[in-house]
């Protein structure tokens, strides 16, 4: 398909002004797992033009009922698994991947090009760590979190807080029961309003 | 009586008052917090020997596993 066509097809239903300001945009996503991957679509289908993903882990079978990966990639590590996968839904974003593990002291050099970060880790004491560099090494720049995510049901309960230039997304009470996984809906539910957010942050940038 | 507010609770202020003091107060024991002081945001490693000041605003989140 030629490319100008498939562009315009892609985005030419998009506010121009919008789309210039997702286009220009780089968002780091640490973590590719069920919050992660879906919030690499979407920012991928609205047209963002650069995503840095960073995650040690490889597909299993286990993370197919709420992840975005489909059989045959098991085994392979989900950032290049995911890479894939974004491509063939707008094969004009750019992904950055990092196959490792994101500690204080490499964050910096995975995320210093990121305009906002979306934190996408699985436990409570990685989500923390992330929050904090972040913050001490980017004041200015917005993060965005998520928290309690468990179970199903409960749309009423899931909720954005706001504290500075961070922001934390879920129903802050759901802990995960031992041996249970998240569920597909409610995961995606709050990988998709981090993306929203990111999304409207992103066309509030002034300069980016 | 100079007061402090937390998660929008009312609590009675103390002379030297502490993060760690406010969180032992108000029997937060959750492992995982994000703590702000006048939205400013404290980091772990300080919540020993950060006074929160008369009238402040503390804000505590919880942050849970799972993504």
């Amino acid at each position: 398909m030629n490319r100008h066509i498939l562009y315009q097809d892609l985005f030419g239903g998009h506010d121009p002004e919008l789309l210039a300001k997702w286009q220009k945009a780089t968002v780091g996503i640490a973590g590719a797992g069920g919050l992660g991957s879906n919030v690499a679509l979407a920012l991928t289908r609205a047209g963002v033009g650069k995503l840095i993903i960073a995650d040690f882990d490889v597909v299993a079978t286990t993370n197919l009922n709420r992840q975005q990966y489909f059989l045959e990639q098991v085994g392979r590590l989900k950032v290049e698994a995911l890479k894939e996968t974004l491509g063939r839904s707008n094969p004009f974003v750019e992904v950055i991947t990092c196959p490792e593990r994101i500690t204080p002291f490499n964050l910096a050099q995975f995320y210093g090009s990121a305009d906002i970060l979306i934190e996408a880790f699985d436990l409570a004491e990685e989500k923390q760590m992330l929050i904090e560099t972040w913050q001490a090494l980017y004041p200015d720049r917005y993060i965005i979190a998520a928290s309690g995510l468990a179970g199903v049901g409960k749309n009423e309960l899931i909720h954005t807080e706001r504290f500075g230039r961070l922001f934390i997304i879920g129903d802050g009470v759901s802990e995960l029961t031992e041996g249970i996984s998240p569920i597909s809906a409610r995961v995606a539910v709050v990988a998709n309003m981090q993306a929203n957010l990111c999304l409207e942050l992103l066309a509030r940038l002034e300069v980016l | 009586m100079p007061s402090i507010i937390v998660n929008g609770n009312v609590v009675e202020w103390e002379e030297g008052m502490t993060v760690r003091r406010v969180l032992h107060k108000m029997n937060y024991t959750f492992r995982m917090l994000v703590i702000r002081v006048n939205g400013k945001l404290v980091k772990k490693e300080d919540w020993d020997h950060t006074l929160v000041p008369p009238e402040a605003e503390v804000s505590v989140y919880h942050l849970i596993s799972g993504g």
